[in-house]
């Protein structure tokens, strides 16, 4: 097995006095696309949350290439490398879409440059309207703002919760095309409750329930196991 | 509403009083009323970033407020003493020593700010509860130690010969310093604004009020952030304690909590966050409360705070303020 980029390992995390996570476990490999699966108040936010550090763990460890990262604070790990787009894609509503994108630019120059071209190139409307307020974009357009900003510094591990969540089928093609072409640039973690369309862009899937890791393996492996589906997705 | 409804209902609270005041007699008390709104202002507008961006009820604002004004008092009083620049015919001497009492003010209220925030605000961050408690306490310590090194009484403030008295414009009576807290207000309100909208640190404020934990996940250290924006509000606070200690012609310890009160209910009425809201809400206390403490004095405060409920049931979220 290659060695993997992002390590969470029996990790347990409390929101206030709710145990939430009560030993979860990932092996993310470098370069491939990995969604983590399972039923709504499974776990999935909360362990993407905890890896961003934005929730501390009180047992267990994650490491991202290598390193501890579990004690560290938001701004540390997302400066080693780390893209995060939240549920509800965060973006700053009064903001217009390129003070959007400049606040996530964490150093000017030549690659950035070169970066902010790419994503233009996946992402055209951001170019159109990047003197607009991001706040009166489109659920879609919100979407694609929240990963080009995640995606403006040299990403090497991109986390995105619910990138699908409330668009339209039309604009989820158009992101699961995006999201294949920046896999050759970054390793992907997904979380994502859509199965066709993490079905066409995972390479390997975790499914957690209760707080727990429970199965992993490839995603074909899963498309074609029925009865796993059933039991812990309810397809 | 547009964004433009907030300025016309300014534009009519400012307009319906010359229905029962003289035309003169109005000018007088708008001149006071935008003074006292634009020494509101230099308060409120700290407030509103440390809450707007921290999340933080800093009820010791007050008593930053407080301290500046004591530390400008004393400057003055030092640099009269020793060059006589408050009584000095020169305009020159009595700028310098206006500036020298604002710097000081902005100083001590910067370093007790930072101090406060340091020590006792960042571990209750997220604690509405324990931030009330704790800079109410601190309000009370730091008011204690006013009386200890100044004294329980209230002071006479030295006011510079150029700002004392009043100009007769046109047979209108305009008082001096009313008219210069005005142009302080309305630079510090531009230099804020341009600091905000043209500057990378202001659009990262910006977006932190908006939403800090995406901030910090978007590789910013937020806390940093925070220290700057704390000591900013410092510094307006102390600067607008000297200006109201001038304003009043007199300090005294406990002069930050009556003040407190205003800034609050401003920048309540404005919007959390924002500074534009801050300005026009602070304008309109001030117009409102010596408009109706000339035509029904006992009524004057009470006004202020009817234009808060008023403003909050048909903008919940204030006149500038967005929904979080």
């Amino acid at each position: 097995m290659p060695e993997s980029i992002l390590e969470v390992e029996d990790v347990h995390t409390y929101i206030g006095q709710h145990h939430i996570l009560q030993g979860v476990s990932l092996r993310i490999r470098p370069d491939a696309v990995t969604v983590l699966l399972g039923r709504n108040g499974a776990g999935k936010t909360t362990t993407m949350r905890t890896v961003m550090g934005v929730l501390h763990p009180q047992r267990g460890a994650v490491r991202f290439g290598g390193r501890e990262i579990h004690r560290l604070r938001p701004f540390e790990i997302a400066r080693l490398g780390i893209g995060y787009v939240p549920e509800g894609q965060g973006i700053f509503a009064t903001l217009t879409v390129e003070e959007n994108l400049r606040v996530a630019t964490l150093a000017e120059g030549a690659e950035t440059r070169e970066r902010l071209r790419r994503i233009v190139e996946l992402f055209p409307d951001l170019d159109r309207f990047r003197r607009s307020r991001a706040g009166t974009l489109s659920g879609g357009q919100k979407q694609m703002l929240s990963i080009a900003r995640a995606f403006i510094n040299p990403t090497r591990l991109l986390l995105i919760d619910e990138p699908s969540k409330g668009l339209a089928p039309i604009i989820v093609e158009h992101l699961t095309e995006a999201l294949r072409a920046m896999k050759q640039h970054a390793t992907v973690v997904l979380v994502e409750q859509n199965f066709a369309m993490a079905s066409q862009i995972a390479d390997d899937f975790y499914l957690i329930d209760d707080g727990r890791t429970v199965h992993t393996g490839a995603m074909a492996a899963l498309a074609a196991d029925a009865a796993l589906k059933k039991k812990y997705l309810g397809i | 509403m547009s964004r433009r409804a907030p300025l016309v209902v300014a534009l009519i609270a400012f307009l319906l009083p010359l229905l029962w005041i003289e035309p003169r007699t109005y000018l007088t008390l708008t001149v006071a009323g935008l003074a006292m709104g634009m020494l509101i202002f230099l308060v409120a507008a700290g407030l509103t970033l440390i809450f707007g961006l921290m999340d933080v009820l800093n009820f010791a604002h007050g008593a930053l407020f407080s301290w500046g004004a004591y530390a400008g008092f004393t400057a003055a009083v030092l640099l009269n003493g020793r060059w006589g620049w408050a009584a000095a015919p020169s305009v020159t001497a009595n700028v310098a020593l206006l500036a020298g009492a604002l710097l000081a003010a902005a100083l001590v209220a910067i370093a007790l700010g930072i101090a406060l925030e340091r020590a006792i605000v960042r571990p209750v961050y997220g604690q509405h509860l324990f931030q009330i408690l704790i800079t109410l306490g601190a309000t009370i310590v730091l008011e204690e130690l006013i009386r200890i090194v100044w004294g329980p009484n209230d002071q006479v403030m030295p006011v510079p010969l150029t700002f004392q008295g009043s100009w007769d414009v046109a047979d209108v009576v305009v008082l001096r310093f009313p008219v210069v807290a005005i142009v302080l207000g309305a630079v510090v309100y531009a230099g804020m604004m341009l600091a905000l909208n043209r500057t990378r640190i202001g659009l990262i404020v910006r977006a932190g009020v908006e939403n800090n934990e995406m901030v910090q996940v978007l590789g910013h250290n937020i806390y940093r952030y925070f220290t700057g924006v704390f000591a900013a509000g410092s510094a307006l606070a102390g600067m607008g304690g000297l200006m109201w200690a001038i304003f009043s012609q007199s300090v005294r310890p406990a002069m930050g909590g009556e003040q407190l009160i205003f800034a609050f209910v401003v920048v309540i009425i404005g919007g959390l966050g924002s500074v534009t809201g801050s300005l026009v809400g602070a304008l309109l206390v001030g117009l409102s409360y010596n408009y109706v403490a000339f035509l029904v004095p006992k009524a004057a405060i009470g006004v202020t705070m009817a234009l808060m409920v008023l403003i909050l049931l048909f903008r919940p979220t204030g006149l500038y303020g967005t929904p979080r």
